[in-house]
């Protein structure tokens, strides 16, 4: 495809008075504020903002030094390797046998997709009150098999719970997508596999896999992405980062530590790391899409 | 036709009690047959079809606990275990919600939702208008900045308001934008996404249309309103789905944007409501609540599956 016009308009000011709202909103609400973020990062101010000091890298290499914040990193890998690696396998395996139903597949579609339509917030919502320990009915459950389990108190429970939440609701984004790749692979690969006596398994590992993994592989970047970002409304509104910082991840310290703590180098200095690992994911992923439109 | 166990030319033929549950098997739980050939095995068939029960029963348990929830008294949610069957005081925790909110400072959920509903709608439309202008300037004319414009649009991509809460919420203050359906929105509106979807779009426009219509002596906006735009009918409406519940599921900026509780929307709503701890917590109305949160984006998805499914997909190409 063309990625220019043979044919255009001709006008002095059209253009831009089209292209100016965007901009406008661009400069204002992005550029500007992001601005300010490398700046301050790079500032200390005071307790009651009246001096500031102009101070390198100070505030990153206090973060670095800094035992909360490399926890959070951690526990930022664990969640997001958590989240991607169960999201994907299980939606995988849901895809893979809803490829296979010949009758009922839309039925089964319609029940999986809906969870994509509830906001992270609400999604931790409703996995905090099956999880309260006092009156939730899976931790009765869990309880009656001998399970301790206190979200509140607990911080590895606290991790499951989080985890829990927001792989629920990635579930039927994932699966649409793979369920569009899966139905995407040539049946005739399919068959001809089939005639030479290859199983369903077989099949699958062999065949259906690899040629899912450029689906695999767009998942797993824009799982990554959601666990690091898209998942702060489940972490504030089921968890608000602890017990003790066990599910503070990296965007949920940018708030903790600027909106509530007022510290607003250390702050935009997290800020400005962030946007490193933001930049890297979206290079990664249309790196892959260009490849990919080269097939 | 003798031939090894996995040609699926042979249909398998299950021994002992599978042989039985397979003669029980309705037609609708046979599986998809690659074209051409046979291949049945009914009991890969019931695992495909027992996997897929388990996991939508996973996906719809806290649907439906938070719906049996909501149709109890707060007493009732509170004496662990609570009855997992449905309660009688669905339509009095409705309206009690609707009209009065749940705990002290809530405003009424009614109001959150019509802040929810301007927001979202205010977002979805303001992405795609100001995206169907951008993307017409930048593929229909050749203007100086051009490629520069471009690149500030695909820039905001790798900016979300995460990485730059502070400073974003400063101009916004400085606006005097905090509490206005101004503030929740407008800093949401500008859309990398939607901008290509069009771009892409709009390069598969024929150019004989636009050539026809610089010789009938049309301008570029009445070929805009007139061809372009009819024409992107099928990309707005999936846009839409995707945007709409986008914007109704916002949550950080409304967080710092709104302190006026009737400002909130029902998302953030929710959660002020279990700010209080257990004790001071009306369960079975914070489930109510968050049965109407979900309804409307759910609504959506599944009244426009269609274009939901062609949404999502084409937004992330």
């Amino acid at each position: 495809m063309a990625s220019e016009k043979r044919v255009r308009f001709t006008s002095g000011w059209l253009p831009y008075a089209l292209i100016f709202p965007q901009l406008l909103i661009t400069i204002v609400f992005f550029f500007w504020p992001a601005g300010q973020a490398l700046i301050q990062s790079l500032l200390v101010e005071d307790a009651f903002g009246a001096s500031t000091e102009f101070v390198w890298f100070d505030n990153f290499r206090e973060l670095f030094n800094d035992q909360n914040y490399l926890a959070s990193f951690k526990v930022t890998a664990i969640f997001s390797v958590l989240v991607a690696g169960i999201g994907l396998t299980v939606s995988l395996v849901l895809a893979a046998f809803a490829d296979r139903v010949l009758r009922g597949a839309t039925f089964y579609k319609t029940l999986l997709i809906w969870p994509y339509a509830v906001a992270p917030a609400i999604a931790a919502v409703l996995w905090l009150f099956l999880f309260n320990p006092t009156l939730g009915i899976l931790a009765h459950w869990m309880r009656g098999f001998g399970i301790a389990w206190n979200p509140l108190l607990d911080g590895d429970d606290a991790l499951i719970m989080v985890v829990i939440a927001a792989v629920w609701k990635q579930i039927s984004y994932n699966f649409l997508f793979f369920l569009a790749g899966l139905q995407s692979i040539p049946k005739s690969l399919i068959e001809a596999a089939a005639i030479d006596g290859a199983g369903p398994v077989k099949r699958f590992a062999t065949i259906v896999f690899p040629l899912l993994s450029p689906t695999t592989f767009f998942l797993l970047v824009v799982n990554i992405v959601y666990a690091f970002f898209d998942t702060f409304g489940i972490i504030d509104a089921s968890t608000s980062g602890g017990p003790a910082k066990a599910t503070e991840i990296l965007v949920y310290k940018v708030y903790a530590d600027g909106f509530k703590g007022l510290d607003l180098g250390g702050s935009a200095a997290q800020s400005v790391i962030l946007m490193a690992i933001v930049v890297t994911l979206t290079v990664v992923q249309f790196r892959y899409v260009e490849r990919k439109v080269q097939y | 036709m003798s031939t090894p166990e996995s040609t699926p030319t042979r249909a398998a033929t299950p021994r002992g009690p599978w042989l039985i549950l397979m003669n029980l098997l309705p037609d609708a739980w046979r599986t998809r047959t690659p074209e051409g050939m046979v291949e049945n095995r009914p009991v890969l068939s019931l695992v495909s079809h027992v996997v897929l029960a388990i996991g939508i029963a996973i996906v719809a348990l806290p649907l439906y606990v938070t719906f049996v929830a909501s149709t109890q008294t707060a007493e009732q949610v509170l004496n662990a275990p609570m009855s997992l069957l449905p309660g009688t005081h669905l339509i009095d925790n409705y309206t009690a919600v609707l009209t009065h909110g749940a705990g002290e400072a809530s405003a009424p959920v009614g109001r959150m939702m019509l802040n929810s509903l301007v927001t979202a709608l205010i977002i979805a439309f303001g992405k795609i208008v100001i995206s169907l202008l951008s993307a017409f300037a930048i593929v229909y004319f050749r203007f100086p900045f051009r490629g520069l414009a471009f690149w500030m649009i695909f820039v905001t991509l790798m900016l979300p308001v995460e990485v730059r809460i502070l400073p974003t919420y400063k101009v916004v203050s400085d606006l005097h934008m905090i509490n206005t359906y101004a503030g929740l929105t407008v800093p949401l509106i500008a859309s990398a996404t939607a901008t290509f979807l069009f771009r892409q779009f709009f390069l598969t426009i024929p150019d004989e249309l636009a050539e026809a219509a610089r010789i009938d002596g049309a301008g570029p906006m009445r070929f805009f309103f007139d061809v372009v735009v009819p024409l992107s009918r099928p990309n707005i409406a999936a846009l839409f789905v995707i945007l709409f519940i986008y914007g109704w599921n916002q949550y950080l900026w409304p967080l710092l944007i709104t302190t006026d509780e009737e400002m909130y929307t029902t998302v953030i709503g929710i959660k002020r409501m279990i700010s209080g701890g257990d004790a001071a917590t009306d369960w079975n109305l914070v489930m109510a609540t968050a049965m109407l949160a979900m309804l409307p984006p759910a609504l959506v998805v599944l009244l426009m599956q269609k274009w939901f499914v062609k949404g999502l997909v084409d937004s992330e190409k």
